[in-house]
């Protein structure tokens, strides 16, 4: 397990989580709730992209793999994408990112996908308190075992 | 597509922003730095109490020069606040302002989290991927976009009417689009204008007239836009102009038509007057309407319902030909640099609260309903008097309706006070009745609104401070209403019979806001009105460059602040297209042609069509690309690069971020 900067040894566990948060909608909100002074959860480290649909399966993937107890996803509205619908293509990679997760074992609130629009700068602050009380209840998120869940479903070789 | 090679040569500099006490306060800044000092290629670590400051940005320009630096991470506020700066001061010191990385740990930290132990820990990740990310960054040229010269302002009330002026006497041509037969909005139907009592109409009509003479603005009423393509620059703007019935250019407002007309009086509510009068099938809205053109309703002529009559309007219009009752709905395509979006408010629909009575009592009016009654060229020429023939001897005003309400609206619709205020004053002179004013709160601020307020109360305006919670007949068939309210001054219930009562509604947005949101591809802040892109420092502007807000479609506000805020929104709009070109961020997509294998996977994927398949190849349009990065997350070879956020970037942020390096 690589070591954090969080610490995780006195207070009992703190989730990590990483956020991809859309340049437009949920990054504004986020960046809401500060110049609202609203306080949440110090968990997730939030990562700008442009578009929820630049979230690439294997972003999230790889930040499982590396020591995140959770993944977060934050888009627009339905409708209300920037770039038109590049949040329905990025529910279109949850939903079977969902699938293939739950199939290595991997509990499903680990993974979670948010719209929330630059307005709503309190559902950052709901949803990020919500996820870090469900990971801390969870425990950390052990990879080794996912890997092995993997391993596991390698086909045998059959002796001839 | 790899990054610089990570054998020490990269020399980063990272600067962390006490911003006063904001950050430093829950984050100890001095640690963050020590640490980012450690960081390998971090060759300079400072930390700055403001690095927006002149000394913070030369700090940066300096070390540059002095250390050698080539890459820089500042460690502040949201990038939307202050990127360009930093990247300016990069470019500054001479190395490409792409090689820059902004971290957030003011909104997305030292705001939103008091424990400091936890906020520093997570300034330190976000610093540590700040670093390991711009380690990746590759120097890019902004794109240089052309903006066409003119602008489109949607919306003919006095913001959209002041903003189209402004741009059009600077020589630039304006497409005003607005959806009514008349352009002028609410402030047409208001009588005076608070605190001044100058007289509405006498201050909008002149430049009304203005609009329809400016050979620099192409005026469109009875028109909506329903379609907007491309970006700032050249947006190309369908409009849907509704049938007038009317051949515009051929009407010469005679009118003459509307007396002739076969009803011999009007059937239909007066739009204008809120029902207060009837109109004909065949109408002007108000005298001074611009354009001077009478419209058909469609839904109350007779032609239109039957067919084959008389038809007395063709007859009087004669071989002036105005009259076309075959017009269908036509469209037209405009491109233009930028657009002003003015469109207005709609009253609270005061029917919502109950208790009030409106529509179940005659007497009981709205505020507008108020401006078009005490109004001379009103439904009643200006003689208050009510539904049932009696002049008031007696009123009450209940101030915040649908304002100020957690079960209707929130806001303070900021204008209510002082409407209230000089719906008092007009009410007293023009029928020497006694006003009661039910407030909860009075707000008069602003230049004049005080002294309009002590001087209304010195005319003898009662104020009771109290919300109203119950309006009721008062018994014995006098005809008035009794006003309950707990006087919160005296401490004890009230109850004042009244002949009429005066809602004053407050402002909301319009009930199509959403759509007209969606179709600009802009936001709306909580309450529905839009939103602006920073409170402070771009009030008029969008999230969506070149869109620009004026007046109370983002927000409550008098008339004197929506001109000074249309004025705003031209300015900003003539900035833009003065500089006849617009630097545009560089994080278009592009397709590393030896990875890819033709699948055609991207193609689908972009909402722009800026993707073709060229020679077994996807091939990405430059001009036509956002930079949303969709293609780059679908291409299962990994062929597609997005700038300033490619997966060698991203991946090392997700790695910054998590592990310790």
């Amino acid at each position: 397990m690589p070591e954090t900067t969080t610490d995780t040894s006195s207070n009992g566990f703190e989730p990590r989580i990483v956020a991809f948060f859309c340049n437009w909608c949920t990054y504004l909100a986020a960046d809401l709730a500060g110049t609202s002074r609203m306080k949440y959860a110090p968990n997730a480290r939030v990562i700008r992209v442009m578009c929820s649909g630049r979230v690439d399966p294997q972003f999230v993937l790889e930040a499982l793999a590396n020591g995140a107890d959770g993944v977060l996803i934050g888009g627009c509205h339905p409708g209300d994408c920037h770039y038109q619908e590049g949040n329905y293509k990025a529910l279109r990679r949850f939903k079977l990112l969902q699938r293939m997760v739950a199939d290595l074992g991997v509990e499903e609130e680990r993974l979670r996908l948010e719209w929330i629009s630059a307005a709503e700068a309190d559902r950052v602050r709901v949803v990020m308190d919500e996820m870090t009380d469900q990971l801390r209840r969870l425990g950390p998120f052990r990879h080794e075992e996912a890997v092995m869940a993997i391993a596991a479903q390698q086909p045998q070789e059959v002796p001839v | 597509m790899s990054g610089p090679s990570l054998n020490g040569d990269t020399r980063i500099g990272v600067y962390v922003c006490h911003c006063g006490t904001n950050i430093a306060g829950p984050i100890d800044v001095e640690a963050v730095t020590e640490y980012a000092a450690g960081l390998p290629g971090v060759v300079v670590a400072r930390a700055y109490k403001y690095m927006c400051s002149d000394p913070g940005q030369e700090l940066i320009t300096h070390d540059i020069l002095e250390e050698g630096l080539d890459r820089v991470v500042v460690a502040s506020c949201s990038p939307s606040l202050h990127e360009e700066t930093f990247r300016r001061a990069v470019a500054k010191g001479g190395v490409n302002p792409y090689l820059f990385q902004m971290v957030n740990i003011r909104e997305h930290g030292s705001w939103v989290h008091d424990d400091v132990e936890m906020a520093t820990a997570k300034a330190k990740d976000l610093v540590r991927a700040g670093v390991a990310r711009v380690r990746f960054h590759r120097p890019l040229e902004p794109r240089r976009v052309p903006v066409d010269g003119s602008a489109m302002v949607v919306g003919g009330g006095i913001a959209g009417i002041h903003a189209a002026l402004t741009l059009a006497n600077a020589g630039k041509h304006v497409y005003l689009v607005e959806r009514e037969p008349t352009i002028g909005g609410h402030m047409a139907q208001f009588d005076k204008t608070f605190p001044t009592l100058d007289c509405a109409a006498c201050i909008l009509t002149p430049k009304m007239t203005q609009v329809r003479n400016h050979p620099n603005i192409t005026l469109w009423t009875m028109a909506e836009v329903v379609e907007v393509d491309g970006f700032v620059g050249a947006y190309r703007v369908k409009v849907r102009h509704e049938p007038r019935f009317i051949i515009e250019d051929a009407c010469v407002g005679c009118l003459e038509c509307i007396d002739v007309c076969v009803f011999r009086n009007g059937k239909t509510p007066d739009e204008f007057n809120l029902g207060l009068s009837k109109r004909k099938p065949i109408y002007i809205p108000f005298p001074q309407a611009v354009p001077q053109v009478v419209v058909i309703d469609p839904e109350a002529c007779i032609e239109f319902r039957a067919g084959c009559r008389k038809k007395t309007c063709v007859e009087v219009c004669a071989d002036r030909n105005a009259i076309d009752f075959q017009q269908v709905a036509t469209f037209d395509e405009v491109e233009v640099g930028t657009i002003v979006l003015a469109t207005g408010f709609k009253t609270f629909d005061a029917g919502r609260i109950p208790y009030y009575g409106y529509g179940r009592y005659d007497n009981v009016y709205t505020a507008l309903e108020v401006e078009r009654l005490v109004n001379a060229a009103g439904p009643t020429t200006g003689e208050v008097v009510l539904r049932d023939g009696r002049t008031p001897q007696s009123v009450g005003i209940i101030h915040c309706v649908g304002s100020r309400d957690e079960n209707t609206n929130t806001h303070c619709s900021r204008v209510c006070c002082m409407y209230s205020l000089k719906l008092a004053h007009l009410m007293k002179e023009k029928t020497g009745a006694e006003v009661y004013n039910f407030y909860i709160d009075m707000r008069t601020p602003g230049k004049g609104m005080e002294e309009f307020y002590n001087r209304v109360g010195s005319e003898g305006v009662h104020f009771i401070r109290g919300k109203v919670g119950d309006v009721y007949p008062e018994a014995g068939d006098t005809g008035r209403l009794v006003l309950q309210a707990e006087d919160t001054l005296l401490g004890r219930i009230r109850k004042i019979p009244v002949d009429m009562v005066v809602l004053a509604t407050g402002i909301e947005p319009q009930s199509d806001a959403e759509d007209v949101r969606r179709l600009f591809n802009i936001t709306c802040s909580a309450g529905g009105f839009f939103m602006e892109r920073h409170p402070k420092l771009a009030p008029v502007s969008t999230f969506t460059d070149g869109v620009f807000l004026a007046g109370t479609c983002q927000g409550p506000r008098d008339i004197p602040d929506t001109v000074a805020q249309a004025g705003a929104a031209a300015a900003e709009a003539l900035a833009l297209i003065d500089a006849g070109s617009i630097l545009l961020e560089p994080n278009t997509a592009f397709v590393s042609a030896e990875d890819c294998s033709g699948c055609k996977t991207c193609i689908g994927m972009c909402p722009y069509q800026a993707i073709a398949h060229i020679d077994g190849k996807a091939v990405i349009n430059e001009v036509l690309c956002k930079g949303c990065g969709t293609c780059v997350a679908a291409c299962p070879s990994g062929a597609i690069h997005q700038n300033l956020f490619d997966d060698d970037e991203i991946f090392e942020e997700i790695l910054g971020v998590l592990i310790h390096a």
